[in-house]
């Protein structure tokens, strides 16, 4: 029998993880190293240029897409905790570089190496959480999913399987699952009015779907739903899927 | 051409979102259309809906890549089937070609079966201004028509109007008694308009495809009066935006099942009608003259544009209205011209200009439920991504609307990611000035500039002490393969 070659994966946290959420990132690491994998964290990364490309940026954003691109030429897999930044890097990255053969290329090869985190740990480690990982226990767990992670990268099933599969965690319907919580990046600021409209339905589905914790594969629609649950004081626990993964989110 | 008012986007919006009536309406017409659609393509099976999906876009693909051909077949064969083809570059235009076909034949009154491109245009006024009495014998449109509105939808242009409302209007405005049983209220409708078809010179319908090898105009409807516009008065003319061509009768056939199925959720209209030349002698019945007005008024510009080509694929279905999160909170009038929602976001500014439109293009999460939605796959995400790179830096024919403040901020944004150690240091300077302001780790509702847009509803987290980078390194680096300290 041979041992099962090991897998090795570099993260790209995203600068919202790196700079505010650095507690995701760790679990991320944790669950991807109890899943077997060997991580390493490529030095110097900052933003994948997302928040630039979206508002129309695209000479300022294809900076940042080529330094990241530089970072991440050689690595075999790239495991990112979001949807949003994975689909700039494996679908918008091919549309910024399309007058540049070269860079293009280069997009286009990263576009196949790179992963969304529960995407990683189905399609590619075929991680099963089991009695001995420690996820999350007694929660009923309410899962978004982020726009860009169901409909760019088209990942539709991992993040339940995985919720489903992990002990102690019991996943309830989220009414209107994939309707946009109305983050939409700069839209939040650009027409707040608009935005909160669609995060009172979003925060109203969570709350009325009987779980206690809403969880998500995005730290932005998460700031986003997390910030109205934390004014509004609602007894709802807002967890990035890596959180309750590792089951130490508190 | 029909007024823009685009540029009060964000004021209309305000008002449009604290508008409970106008929520429950949308709410009500935006989940019944959507839920029969998707039951629609249950029905069918999903591989099914996407072979025909694939189809009707390889077909649109073709016609436009080669409108003019289409274009001159579609001339010849209506005017051999002996009718007129007018081609109209602009508003003003299309208005003084039917302008001058009314005053040609003596024209005192007017039927109109639906059309969006007559919205476009502006044309009730032009006629009204020549002494015409013109009438919309689609219910909805006749609604708005009474009320002195615009469409607010492109399949139900009444759909922001409540049951009261409409019973209010008609007991106002056609001295009926108040009623809002519908059945009362249709019946009414079909009373007063039955004999506007009687009293009718001309007929005026818009065309919801035009085949060119057949030289046929198609519509769709559900009550009739589409028919009763195209065969009852002395002469039909048909309005059509230039992208409404298809090469052949076999195109068509793909379009009539993804059409009322986006749509309404129907498997078929309850009419459809082709209209092909004026009466020939042995009809029994049938206009004496059949002209047909194809509008550019802008599309040009938009078959040009790589880019946006694909706006012109749309066979207005609504189905991206019904789904998108935005129009489902504003409504159609907020957008402040002819045509709401995703698609209207695209086609407007490409009409108009995006100088007057800038905001619709921004006014998106661009969470993509348009694209999925749309029977011809057109990527309405990625032509709001294009305008607003327009908008930011200025390229193309529709240029320089972004502001210099944002252009700052992204250029800052870039400066910033591009170092590590100024995003560091960034962070920790956004910790040392908000944690004073914090309350419980948060930071909640504030008067600083930008950051007070978000936070009026959403609390933002105060930077930690350490980035995960600097985590790492101190401690995940070089930790085994089952790490439990953080």
């Amino acid at each position: 029998m041979s041992q099962p070659r090991t897998i090795r994966a570099s993260l790209f946290t995203t600068c919202i993880v790196d700079q505010l959420y650095p507690e995701v990132g760790v679990s991320v690491v944790r669950v991807l190293r109890r899943a077997g994998v060997e991580v390493d964290y490529p030095e110097g990364q900052t933003c994948c240029g997302q928040p630039l490309y979206n508002s129309g940026f695209t000479g300022e954003a294809r900076k940042l897409a080529e330094r990241t691109l530089n970072l991440l030429d050689d690595r075999a897999f790239v495991v990112v905790p979001s949807g949003s930044c994975g689909a700039m890097m494996r679908v918008f990255y091919l549309d910024l570089f399309a007058d540049d053969p070269e860079l293009q290329a280069r997009a286009r090869d990263l576009s196949q190496r790179v992963y969304e985190f529960t995407e990683f740990l189905v399609d590619v480690v075929g991680y099963e959480p089991a009695t001995g990982d420690q996820p999350e226990r007694g929660c009923r767990v309410a899962y978004h999913p982020s726009c860009h992670l169901l409909r760019e990268m088209e990942v539709t099933g991992a993040p339940q399987r995985l919720l489903d599969a992990a002990p102690g965690i019991e996943r309830v319907d989220l009414p209107d699952a994939e309707q946009c919580c109305g983050f939409g990046g700069t839209f939040a600021i650009k027409y707040p009015h608009i935005s909160e409209e669609m995060l009172a339905d979003k925060v109203a589905a969570a709350t009325g779907s009987g779980a206690d914790t809403l969880t998500a594969c995005d730290m932005g629609c998460l700031m986003h739903i997390g910030g109205a649950v934390s004014r509004q004081k609602l007894p709802l626990r807002v967890r990035h899927i890596a959180q309750l993964l590792d089951g130490e989110s508190g | 051409m029909a007024e823009v008012v685009t540029r009060d986007f964000v004021s209309a919006t305000q008002a449009a979102v604290k508008d409970t009536q106008l929520r429950q309406a949308l709410r009500r017409a935006g989940t019944g259309f959507d839920g029969t659609r998707r039951e629609a393509i249950h029905e069918v099976t999903p591989e099914v809906w996407e072979e025909w999906r694939e189809q009707a876009r390889r077909i649109k693909e073709h016609t436009i890549g080669h409108l003019d051909y289409y274009l001159e077949m579609l001339e010849r064969n209506v005017t051999a089937a002996g009718g007129r083809v007018h081609f109209a570059a602009d508003a003003g235009q299309a208005n003084a070609i039917v302008a001058q076909i009314a005053r040609d034949n003596g024209v005192r009154t007017v039927t109109k079966s639906k059309s969006m491109v007559s919205e476009e245009l502006g044309l009730n006024h032009v006629l009204e201004a020549q002494g015409i009495d013109v009438f919309e014998t689609d219910l909805g449109e006749y609604i708005i028509q009474l009320a002195n509105e615009t469409p607010s939808h492109l399949v139900a242009p009444a759909l922001h109007k409540t049951r009261r409302q409409v019973a209010q209007l008609f007991a106002d405005q056609l001295g009926v008694p108040y009623s809002e049983d519908i059945e009362e209220m249709a019946r009414i409708a079909r009373v007063v308009l039955r004999q506007k078809f009687l009293d009718a010179d001309m007929g005026i319908s818009g065309a919801n495809f035009l085949v060119a090898e057949t030289g046929s105009l198609v519509i769709i409807t559900n009550e009739g009066n589409g028919r009763l516009c195209t065969s009852a008065p002395r002469v039909h003319v048909g309005l059509a935006g230039m992208e409404k061509v298809i090469p052949s009768l076999q195109d068509l056939a793909v379009f009539l099942r993804l059409l009322p199925r986006s749509a309404t959720g129907q498997r078929i209209t309850s009419y459809m009608s082709m209209v092909t030349g004026p009466r020939r002698p042995d009809d029994e019945d049938g206009p004496e003259e059949f002209h047909l007005v194809i509008v550019d008024n802008g599309r040009s510009r938009l078959l040009a544009d790589p880019a946006l080509r694909e706006s012109l694929y749309c066979i207005r279905c609504g189905a991206c209205l019904n789904v998108c999160p935005v129009y489902q909170r504003v409504g159609g009038h907020a957008y402040g011209w002819v045509y709401p929602g995703p698609i209207g976001s695209i086609v407007t500014p490409g009409l108009v200009g995006l100088g007057q439109a800038k905001d619709l293009p921004n006014a998106s999460t661009l969470c993509g439920a348009c694209r999925d939605a749309c029977p011809v796959q057109i990527n309405i995400p990625r032509m709001l991504l294009h305008l607003r790179h327009v908008a930011a830096e200025g390229q193309g024919s529709y240029q320089g609307t972004g502001s210099d403040t944002e252009s700052l901020f992204a250029r800052g944004f870039a400066a910033v990611m591009s170092s590590p150690r100024l995003l560091n240091l960034g962070r920790k300077m956004g910790r040392w000035l908000l944690a004073p302001l914090a309350n419980r780790g948060v930071l909640g509702q504030t008067r600083l500039p930008v950051v007070s847009r978000w936070t009026r509803a959403r609390d933002l987290p105060i930077p930690p002490p350490r980035s995960f980078a600097e985590i790492w390194r101190d401690e995940l680096s070089n930790s085994g393969s089952d790490s439990k300290r953080a």
